[in-house]
């Protein structure tokens, strides 16, 4: 399976996403230009965290414009998967790719911690390695991870099981404690209404080797590669 | 000529940076301080005026995020 990493100027995971990524068996990552307009080959796109344009005007609002975007959303509307990671969860909401938007933390402080994320649906091509109701423990390091939707937003995304990871503590329980930077119903990640599309602020690809502390985050690539033979797949 | 763009977030959307100042001023003696907001204005320079609904398109697709924000767009000669 072929993931293109895109690179944009002050991105600054997508050493740690190639890296991660090569590591797990049957997987290859190419970094892409984010002047370039072919995705052509590519099983998937990976958006990298880091602060794109300086994080400029708002965080991924001047990369939604590089025309490597252009081509993202093709590739998304053809189906094609897509994931972003931090300020490229960001990035993807800028674009109109996810519904909503993040905004600073409650709390004003940049955060750079580990926390535990649940999964809320292992049906989808992110989360299938997993099973709902996962705890994972996962790094999250970001100024502006607090996700914003209006309520009716916020109840089809739940209606829709399109909420795949949420904020909670080691034992699983979603608690304002629990929840870093005061993201809404606790969201850390979500995805479109085809499910191809998913945005997370937490860092799986920070959290592929035992020496950083986890290895939680081989899950969400691993199920990439699992999702064409997925039953789930099927199924859906 | 010039363009003044003023973004300010949404009063639906928490404004932690508005709440943080306002305790700011609380604590400086301006007892009467009630909800603070803090946005951002941008200023643009033109050589005409003709080009306003393009600014508009650019106030509301790049300068402003329609989820979160509203903006004001103010031609000033």
């Amino acid at each position: 399976m072929k993931f293109a990493v895109l690179q944009f100027p002050g991105s600054n995971c997508d050493q740690d996403c190639l890296r991660a990524i090569n590591t797990i068996e049957g997987a290859s990552a190419e970094y892409v230009w984010h002047k370039e307009n072919s995705l052509t080959g590519f099983d998937v796109v990976v958006v990298p965290g880091g602060f794109s344009y300086g994080d400029y005007l708002r965080c991924g609002a001047i990369a939604r414009f590089s025309p490597i975007m252009r081509s993202v959303g093709s590739f998304a509307a053809g189906g094609g998967l897509v994931i972003g990671i931090c300020n490229g969860f960001q990035i993807l909401c800028e674009a109109g790719l996810l519904p909503g938007a993040l905004v600073r933390n409650r709390g004003l402080h940049f955060i750079c911690e580990h926390v535990h994320a649940r999964v809320e649906q292992h049906n989808s091509p992110f989360t299938n390695a997993a099973w709902t109701g996962a705890v994972l423990r996962l790094p999250i390091a970001h100024g502006e991870g607090c996700y914003f939707a209006d309520d009716a937003v916020l109840h089809q995304l739940q209606l829709e099981g399109r909420v795949l990871l949420r904020y909670c503590d080691e034992r699983g329980r979603t608690t304002e404690t629990a929840n870093p930077n005061g993201s809404r119903d606790s969201i850390a990640g979500i995805c479109n209404d085809e499910r191809n599309v998913f945005g997370l602020m937490p860092h799986p690809e920070r959290a592929c080797d035992p020496l950083l502390g986890s290895i939680d985050g081989r899950l969400i690539f691993q199920s990439l590669l699992e999702w064409p033979a997925s039953p789930l797949r099927k199924a859906a | 000529m010039k363009a003044i763009v003023t973004v300010m977030p949404k009063p639906s959307v928490l404004d932690p940076q508005g709440a943080a100042t306002a305790d700011a001023m609380k604590h400086l003696g301006l007892e009467s301080v009630g909800r603070v907001r803090v946005g951002k204005s941008i200023e643009i320079e033109l050589r005409s005026t003709t080009e306003e609904e393009k600014l508009h398109e650019i106030a509301r697709d790049l300068l402003s995020n329609p989820v979160i924000e509203d903006y004001r767009l103010e031609l000033v000669p």
